[in-house]
């Protein structure tokens, strides 16, 4: 498998490594345990896994240290988007609170 | 051309009847085969130069002991298995048909004993009834303990699979990446126009061949391209590949896999076809070829015919025959019958005819008046029988004659050596299928072609179901060019040579059986190398292992190193045949890569050995090696574990000396391997906030402070001290262990979860060679290192104290006053080039203050004195409660881990928490591992309260001490536990003490 990475371009699978779902988002600062078990719960332990396009997390250690946002199909392994992590939690932390 | 009487060389090798366009007759090689010395010549493979002299005789089959003989003459190949070579060289399972010869090549047949021609477990025949489909479930299910014992040492020595070589491989093997903008998969008609048509474009074309020459049926067929040998086209079209720079023609080179992303795996045999490879020569060389477009033209695989005794040596597929006689100039017999359902078996005829072989028969299952047969039978002065098949095989260890059943259903005896078969040919789809695609069938030319097709492949000539030369050329050119325009590079397709047009006819023909189930007598194979017959498939139907994946698991079909390349479609057929059901309905297997075997060898590369993995070696790695020091592996690290001095009797006494001197006097370690990360920018405090779980905004300019890190479900991930260098400048260490993986999370945590931040890392860790010092003499010795302008008294430069200094008059360094043995201590970072010379220094310098390097055995016992966590400590399932560190979790501020590590259970008091151990008896041993139990309980998992995580012999305490978890320890100190070592068979009384065993006012490490 390749993955473009936007700062390096196409390369080899072995310079990268797997995080898991991108989807996930970490609770906001001011929660807690008592009020917010369960969408911590959520984030620390659960995760989809479909069969079919996927948003993960990948990190190209190997190369420049970014962290990417992969859209990627688990059946075929097909790649159709691959950005910056950076990018994509600006445009959401900008968006949404 | 010759016939076989008057040929020259017919007394050394009474079969080579002609001159094949691969094989040079002008000089001779010799071989052995089973200790039998025979001659070849170069361009032959084994099996070419066996058939030359006759012998079709080769192994014998797997299961049944069947002598078998030389079926294909490729890679294809089920039973012509051989152990090729000697000594550490010495390699089964090799096929002959594509072991090309050397001088002085030994080869040995295998799954014989005592002898080929004489089999004692031959006998296997007569138990057939025990070993038939599914034996593997049937025969050896109870008791589970003869597996071990009894069934599996008896199947190995009946099932031979040749032998490994007993010493090690002495040869090496590579790994290599290459791009291109085409790959060509296979240099026949289609492989080669389409490398031409991609190459004259300008693309950067691979063309791969696994065979040594290029050409693939050009080169076994007698046909005419333009109007003369095929052969010679091939070589100019070779040669016009050569003229191209941007082409690269790879023989020898097996593409073995299709895998994401363009990514092609390709095994070039290097050395395979020589005694040794040359001086620095690999044997072998794994490709990963990155390609943009990927051409597969890797042509057929001719199916053989199912009918009772199909396995004896000397009936083979039609097309090897034609192979072996025109590309080798070997007759494989002196009376043949053709046995074909097309007219491409019926050139088999013609070829043999032409050398001088007698055609004894041709049986075309064709009706009357289908195909070309009468014709080619009138030509060659051959008996012609249509709508007719093979009845059966005699002779056992060679063909003698065949029986044949006319259309009338009439029995007639022909003798004959030789039976050329052609069931017809499978396209060599593998490639296509390897992402999962399934291929479909098609009746008209009864056989699988490519479906859905990986991105960026297309697939061409014979590969596709296109057995035509002429259409194949045209579609091989037309992919290549348009294969090459698709990545940029737009040309007109090349001249292509004009082909004499061919039928192919063909009729569905894969068993002559009367009915699958019903060949009793006789065995009609379909697997020849898992030895699988027609009434193994018959019975597993019957069974109801009428699942395509079922059928293939329960009799192991296809399941051997061929993968039943020959064998897999008429499996199918039969199986459908039996259920009832048409080919396109009982479905096909996925195969899987590689489609040949690849060495493990191969695999591996350079990565066997002490090359296995990467080495890192720290800055005074070659200093500490002429000091005499043993190392240990740590990670991909190699540290000295301690420095033995002469007169020292054992590692221990080593340590012990060690730890002394670091109490006592001074002692140095190079402590590099923590990782180290240079954090900056305006944020940089806030960030370590949120990393950390104790607070670092108050922390001054010039000071350390102690981190914990949390992962984010609570708990402890690593620790180390971070040093604030300036406002906003900050170097944190990690362990060594998660040097790397700490760095992915900053990077995470910044990128992810915090992008608004301004902050920003690089790690340090190769930069800066850093060195403990550690002892009460450090101070002393530090002065005569650490330029005088540099007050290190302990009012100016404490505990925990952090700046850039000068040392050995004027060259930049980091001082730190960190301690991990708990004595006055330092870390002195200089620039990694500098490493050695540092420690040269501290030698010299530390001279007069007894100072000595330790190693990391004696840092591990210091720390383990001190009470300081580390590894074994933090090991991903305690907390900073269970650490003794719950305090330091702010309640002011957001950090990774803060809400998952208040989780009740996580800061129950009953939890294992950190404790000191010290036996009873001084002497009494505890190892790290062992169990912490009540005194007098039941070692029982119920019963277990905790474990032993570190321990060490202490000579500062003068007793064995250790550090574990203990339920509910805080409140225990002073209670003996019982410590349970299962490993050892011990049980020893401890007394739960502090962690901290050494100066636990700590005096000496604020001294
Ligand atoms: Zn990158």
């Amino acid at each position: 498998m390749r993955l473009t990475c936007p700062f390096c371009g196409s390369r080899g699978l072995e310079e990268f490594t797997y995080r898991g779902d991108a989807l996930v988002r970490r609770p906001a600062a001011d929660t807690s345990l008592q009020t917010d078990a369960q969408a911590w719960t959520d984030y620390v332990y659960l995760r989809d896994n479909p069969a079919g396009l996927h948003s993960e997390l990948w990190y190209h250690g190997v190369g420049c240290r970014s962290w990417l946002v992969v859209t990627r199909d688990t059946r075929t392994h097909r790649v159709d988007d691959v950005r910056a992590a950076s990018a994509v939690a600006a445009e959401r932390s900008g968006g949404a609170a | 051309m010759s016939g076989a009487a008057s040929h020259p060389k017919a007394g050394a090798q009474p079969m080579r009847v002609a001159n094949g366009n691969a094989v040079d007759t002008s000089r001779t090689l010799h071989f052995t085969f089973d200790g039998r010395r025979l001659s070849g010549h170069p361009g032959d493979t084994l099996a070419s130069a066996l058939l030359a002299h006759g012998i079709h005789l080769a192994g014998r089959s797997f299961k049944y002991h069947r002598p078998r003989g030389i079926l294909s003459a490729g890679p294809e190949e089920p039973n012509a298995l051989v152990e090729l070579r000697d000594g550490a060289r010495r390699e089964p399972n090799t096929r002959a048909t594509v072991a090309e010869l050397f001088d002085g090549l030994v080869a040995r047949s295998q799954n014989r004993w005592p002898s080929l021609a004489f089999d004692a477990l031959g006998m296997n025949g007569l138990l057939s009834s025990v070993l038939g489909a599914g034996f593997y479930y049937k025969t050896f299910m109870w008791p589970a303990s003869f597996w071990e014992k009894v069934y599996e040492p008896a199947i190995r020595r009946a099932a031979g699979l040749g032998r490994a070589a007993d010493e090690a491989d002495p040869d090496h093997y590579e790994k290599a990446t290459t791009f291109c903008d085409v790959l060509v998969v296979g240099s026949g008609p289609a492989g080669l126009a389409a490398a031409l048509a991609a190459g004259r474009a300008g693309a950067r074309v691979i063309l791969c061949e696994e065979d040594s020459l290029p050409g693939g049926r050009l080169r076994a067929e007698h046909m005419t391209l333009d109007g003369a040998p095929a052969a010679d086209w091939v070589a100019k079209a070779c040669q016009a590949l050569a003229a191209m720079p941007e082409v690269t023609v790879m023989t020898r080179a097996c593409v073995f896999g299709t895998y994401d992303g363009g990514t092609y795996g390709v095994l070039e045999r290097v050395a395979d076809h020589k005694p040794v490879p040359a001086e620095g020569e690999a044997r072998q060389r794994l490709w990963r070829i990155v390609a943009r477009r990927c051409v597969v033209a890797t042509g057929a695989i001719e199916r053989p015919v199912v009918f009772p005794n199909n396995d004896r040596p000397g009936v083979m597929l039609a097309g090897a025959v034609r192979t072996y006689v025109n590309r080798f100039g070997v007759a494989p017999g002196r009376r043949a019958v053709v046995y074909t359902c097309n007219d491409d078996g019926l050139r088999t005829a013609r070829d043999l005819a032409r050398v001088g072989v007698k055609v004894a028969a041709i049986v075309d299952s064709r009706p009357e008046g289908t195909g070309a047969g009468a014709q080619v039978a009138r030509d060659c002065g051959a008996p012609f029988f249509a709508g007719a098949s093979l009845a059966d095989v005699y002779g056992s260890k060679g063909v003698k004659s065949v029986l044949v059943r006319d259309h009338a259903g009439q029995a007639h005896n022909i003798a004959c050596d030789l039976v050329a078969m052609s069931g017809g040919w499978s396209p060599n789809i593998a490639l296509t299928t390897h992402q999962g695609a399934r291929p479909d069938y098609r009746e008209d030319i009864c056989a699988f072609v490519p479906s859905a097709l990986p991105p960026g492949m297309v697939v061409v000539g014979a590969a596709a179901g296109v057995f035509d030369t002429a259409e194949a050329l045209g579609q091989g050119a037309q992919a290549g060019q348009a294969a090459a325009a698709l990545c940029g590079f737009e040309t007109a397709l090349p001249d292509l040579p004009r082909a004499e047009p061919a039928s192919y006819g063909i009729q569905a023909l894969f068993h002559a059986l009367k009915g699958v189930a019903a060949a009793k007598k006789g065995k009609a194979f379909v697997d020849f190398q898992n030895d699988v017959t027609a009434r193994d498939i018959g019975l597993a139907a019957h069974e109801g292992f009428v699942s395509v994946e079922h059928l293939k698991r329960y009799t192991t079909l296809g399941m051997a190193t061929d993968q039943g390349k020959t064998s897999n479609v008429n499996a199918l057929a039969l199986l459908a045949e039996v259920s009832e059901r048409s080919i396109a309905q009982t479905g096909t297997t996925l195969i899987r890569p590689p489609t040949q075997p690849v060495a493990i060898g191969a695999l591996a590369g350079a990565h066997r050995g002490p090359h296995f993995k990467p080495e890192r070696l720290p800055p005074t790695h070659q200093w500490a090696m002429a000091q005499g020091a043993v190392f240990t592996a740590n990670g991909l690290w190699q540290r000295a574990q301690w420095y033995p001095r002469a007169g020292e009797q054992t590692w221990q006494e080593t340590v012990n000396r060690e730890v002394r001197t670091v109490r006592e006097a001074v002692g140095f370690c190079d402590v590099t391997t923590l990782g180290k990360i240079d954090i900056q920018g305006p944020d940089a405090a806030e960030f370590l906030e949120r990393v950390y779980v104790n607070a670092w905004k108050k922390l001054p300019v010039g000071r350390a402070r102690y981190g914990l890190m949390l992962r984010e479900d609570g708990f402890a991930y690593d620790d180390g001290t971070t040093a604030r260098l300036g406002e906003n400048h900050y170097v944190m260490t990690t362990t060594t262990a998660n040097a790397g993986g700490v760095m992915a999370h900053l990077e995470f945590c910044h990128q992810w979860l915090w992008p608004e931040m301004d902050v920003q890392f690089i790690s340090v860790t190769d930069e800066w060679a850093q060195i403990a010092v550690a002892g009460p003499k450090s101070r002393d010795v530090l002065r005569q290192i650490v330029d005088p302008e540099y007050d290190l008294s302990n009012e100016a430069f404490g505990y925990m104290a952090a700046r850039s200094v000068t040392v050995c008059g004027g060259q930049e360094a980091r001082l730190f006053r960190l301690s991990f043995s708990g004595e006055l201590a330092y870390e002195l970072a200089v620039p990694a080039r500098y490493g050695a010379a540092l420690a040269e220094r501290l030698m010299q310098m530390g001279a007069p203050y007894g100072i000595a390097p330790y190693g990391t055995e004696a840092l591990g016992v210091l720390r383990i004195e001190k009470g300081h966590p580390a590894g074994p400590e933090l090991n991903g399932q305690t907390t900073a409660h269970d650490l003794g560190m719950g305090r330091m979790l702010s309640t002011r501020k957001d950090f990774i881990g803060r809400v998952m590590a208040q989780r009740p259970a996580l800061t129950d008091p009953a939890r294992p928490t950190l404790v000191g151990l010290q036996p009873l008896c001084a002497t009494d041993t505890l190892a790290a591992g062992a169990h912490l139990l009540p005194q007098g309980a039941l070692a029982t998992a119920a019963a277990d309260q905790g474990w032993i995580s570190s321990a060490a012999w202490s000579p500062t305490v003068g007793s064995w001490i250790a550090l574990g978890f203990l339920a509910n320890g805080a409140t225990r100190l002073g209670e003996v536990v019982a410590v349970h070592n299962p490993l050892a068979g011990t049980v020893v009384n401890a007394r739960v003490v502090s962690p901290v065993f050494v100066d636990p006012e700590g005096e000496r490490l604020h001294g």
